[in-house]
């Protein structure tokens, strides 16, 4: 038997939470969400974590030298399996 | 005299950026803004099936289309530039070697982060990190687990979280948190591209990034406290 959204614990919801999270449905009117704060500040924390993550790293540039040794470094294997 | 078949520089792909390659984190209730790769790109189709038949010019191109996202998984994983890029050069030297192997069953671009995701983590169990399965990785021990504590409302993080201090907290996370959270919260991979490069369930990677969020929490929230003490 499964309980009720609305008459959910706190630890009975928070072990769906990675299911209710992953599935990308907003759960800002969740009925346990609506009536637990300590529950509704959890999951503003999550999103702002996710929020600041999505903004933290931008996307590196590996330095141009890496194409090069990349490059020897394939004709070194050619060089080893080409016969003699 | 150079060899017209090794590109003195790859083919510049910054006019033709791959799917996906701005971050695009989600926030834990707004759908992805832009998943890597949904669909085939026909300019790295094109230069996957010439670089299968030994064309180095293709391949250049690939590395060009790919280098940003690897190079830039590899720095997350490791915090080190010298490393990322040794492991960067690794991701692509077995992409040379196993591209005859690519079948086109999945999406390139999850094929060789997978494999440029053994990389890493083989590269972190010599380094002494306990893994002998990736399921291990994801699992951290007890003491690494994140916290079960509910969050007082007057502690929420909203609007205060600190650059730097985000960043150090990611790189105290078990590398099997931070693997997942990197890949999802910050490089935008849907779950069920993290499950097929990873190897685990959809609900796994559910899982592990919900812990390594809440991880993270606690990380953050024990910080100013840390502040105060100094």
């Amino acid at each position: 038997m499964t309980e009720e959204p609305d008459n959910l614990s706190c630890a009975a919801f928070q072990a769906q939470l990675p299911e209710l999270i992953g599935s990308g449905v907003p759960l800002v009117f969740h009925p346990h969400i609506q009536s637990c704060e300590c529950c509704r500040a959890l999951l503003a924390d999550l999103e702002t974590i996710a929020e600041a993550a999505r903004n933290l790293f931008p996307i590196e540039e590996p330095p141009d030298k890496l194409w090069k040794q990349i490059e020897a470094a394939i004709k070194s294997q050619k060089n080893c399996s080409d016969p003699c | 005299m150079p060899d017209p078949r090794f590109p003195a520089r790859p083919p510049d792909a910054a006019s033709h950026p791959p799917a996906g390659d701005a971050p695009a984190g989600i926030p834990a209730s707004t759908p992805a803004p832009s998943a890597p790769v949904a669909t085939p790109d026909p300019v790295e189709a094109d230069a996957v099936a010439r670089a299968q038949k030994g064309d180095h010019f293709a391949f250049a191109q690939l590395y060009s289309l790919h280098k940003r996202r690897i190079y830039t998984l590899c720095l997350r994983m490791v915090a080190n530039t010298a490393e990322a890029e040794d492991l960067t050069q690794e991701a692509f030297l077995q992409l040379y070697r196993k591209i005859g192997t690519f079948s086109g069953d999945s999406a390139f671009s999850t094929w060789l982060h997978r494999m440029a995701i053994n990389v890493v983590l083989m590269h972190l169990r010599k380094k002494g990190l306990p893994v002998s399965s990736l399921d291990e990785a994801m699992e951290p021990a007890a003491d690494e687990r994140p916290g079960r504590g509910f969050s007082a409302p007057d502690l929420n993080l909203a609007g205060s979280i600190d650059r730097l201090v985000l960043e150090r907290a990611i790189a105290t996370l078990p590398a099997g948190y931070r693997l997942i959270f990197i890949l999802h919260d910050i490089k935008g991979y849907e779950h069920n591209e993290i499950a097929s490069m990873l190897d685990c369930s959809l609900g796994n990677s559910k899982s592990q990034l919900h812990k390594a969020r809440l991880k993270l929490r606690d990380a953050l929230r024990a910080y100013p406290r840390q502040e105060d003490r100094r």
